[in-house]
């Protein structure tokens, strides 16, 4: 049988790509950041996940305003690496897992989550730049990859409670799956930031810190945030942090924290990183 | 499933157009601004930067764009652009066309030069204090102002 073993929390903020592509990772303003992560490559390098539920979000790269899917799932052989203006990241394709996807997405389905099945995509920084987070420079990626797109861009969004929920029915998918799979869910995006008008450059480290302490909990109250909340403390972008509930809610009710860390600033980001186990 | 209370629709909008410095991006915004945003997507193509780095307003008159939109591209005004529509990750692909650092083109949308903006960055960002609501800061200041009188 199938397992979610451990859940990841990580921004995916492009630099971050720029940095590992450039060699510049353990320069002075980006070591600290990565040096977060080391911990986490140890511990991958153990776990050796079969598959990672990659929930990520498209920033205006595959998508564009002709299609916004909520709830998007990647369920294809094989995802090539989205030209985001300035050529594709020079990283591996990302290999899928269709017989798990498929069987997730018509799970999901069954569960009332009317999911947008996608045979053929790209990938953008979103999903990319937590697996160099994550892995690092491989020749190939050491797992194969089912990425969730979840629309943060056009609203309204999801909400917190729903992505939570979602979660929720991913876990009893992946568990309802015959094959023993050693499977982890990967929640990406955030922190605080802000990326556009007057207000552009807000960051805000007290409620970044206790949204991961909410995390850590074993109630789900932090399902309960509203979008307004979000908006108003964390900045206009801060919203993706709503694709960390789907990893949590994944987990069960309680959890254990391997690792976590923080740091400001990343550009115009905040870097949040966690890393879960469920501990039910 | 926990309990949720369903929320109106129109409360829910209206909530954010009351932070300041913000333009979330709506239905309305993105209906108003859709030409402007597929426009900017075109800017992933070699092919299309070319053509458009060739001659900007050229390429501008091909698309469906109003003629105040197609000044504030051209000046690439960005705040102006926010209000018309636009969504910063499909103007990003203009950032990129032009060769500027993303965190460059936000300090263009604020009272900051680049490195003033990159400065408030290293030294914590900007604080969510006195940011939050529209409708605080008026109430403040008229606190404020009540109490010098």
């Amino acid at each position: 049988m199938a397992k979610i073993t451990a859940g990841v929390g990580s921004s995916h903020v492009p630099l971050l790509g720029v940095a590992v592509d450039q060699g510049k990772d353990r320069d002075d303003y980006f070591g600290p950041i990565f040096a977060g992560y080391d911990w986490t490559r140890e511990w991958e390098k153990n776990e050796k996940p079969d598959v990672v539920v990659l929930v990520y979000n498209d920033h205006a790269s595959y998508f564009d305003m002709n299609i916004v899917p909520t709830f998007a799932i990647g369920c294809a052989e094989r995802f090539g690496i989205c030209d985001e203006g300035w050529g594709p990241r020079p990283v591996p394709d990302v290999e899928g897992h269709p017989d798990l996807a498929w069987h997730i997405a018509q799970s999901l389905i069954l569960d009332d989550f009317d999911m947008t099945i996608i045979n053929k995509m790209d990938v953008d920084h979103g999903l990319t730049v937590p697996l160099s987070m994550m892995f690092d420079k491989p020749a190939k990626w050491p797992c194969k990859v089912i990425p969730l797109a979840v629309n943060v861009v056009t609203y309204p969004v999801p909400s917190g409670n729903r992505c939570w929920a979602l979660g929720e029915a991913i876990k009893k998918a992946v568990e309802s799956f015959p094959e023993d799979l050693n499977v982890q869910i990967w929640g990406t995006g955030g922190m605080s930031h802000q990326l556009q008008g007057p207000r552009a450059g807000l960051l805000n480290r007290e409620w970044d810190n206790r949204f991961l302490d909410m995390l850590e909990s074993d109630n789900d109250d932090v399902r309960h945030i509203q979008h307004i909340e979000y908006l108003r403390e964390t900045g206009s972008e801060g919203i993706e942090m709503v694709m960390w509930l789907i990893m949590r809610g994944a987990l069960g009710k309680t959890v254990k924290t391997l690792h976590r860390h923080y740091h400001i600033p990343c550009s115009n980001t905040a870097i949040g990183h966690i890393v879960l186990e469920p501990a039910d | 499933m926990a309990e949720k209370p369903t929320q109106n629709i129109h409360e829910y909008l209206a909530e954010f157009e009351d932070i300041p410095g913000t333009r979330v991006y709506t239905a309305v915004r993105a209906r108003k601004g859709y030409w402007i945003n597929q426009f900017a997507m075109s800017m992933m193509q070699p092919e299309n930067r070319e053509r458009f780095k060739a001659d900007q307003r050229a390429y501008l008159d091909e698309w469906d764009i109003s003629e105040e939109a197609k000044q504030a591209l051209l000046r690439r005004d960005y705040n102006a652009l926010l209000d018309m529509g636009g969504n910063v990750y499909f103007l990003s692909k203009l950032f990129s066309a032009d060769g500027i650092p993303f965190a460059e083109a936000c300090s263009t949308m604020t009272d900051m030069t680049w490195p003033e903006y990159r400065q408030m960055m290293l030294d914590g960002g900007r604080s969510p204090e006195g940011n939050r609501s529209i409708r605080e800061n008026l109430a403040a200041a008229a606190a404020a102002a009540q109490n010098k009188a």
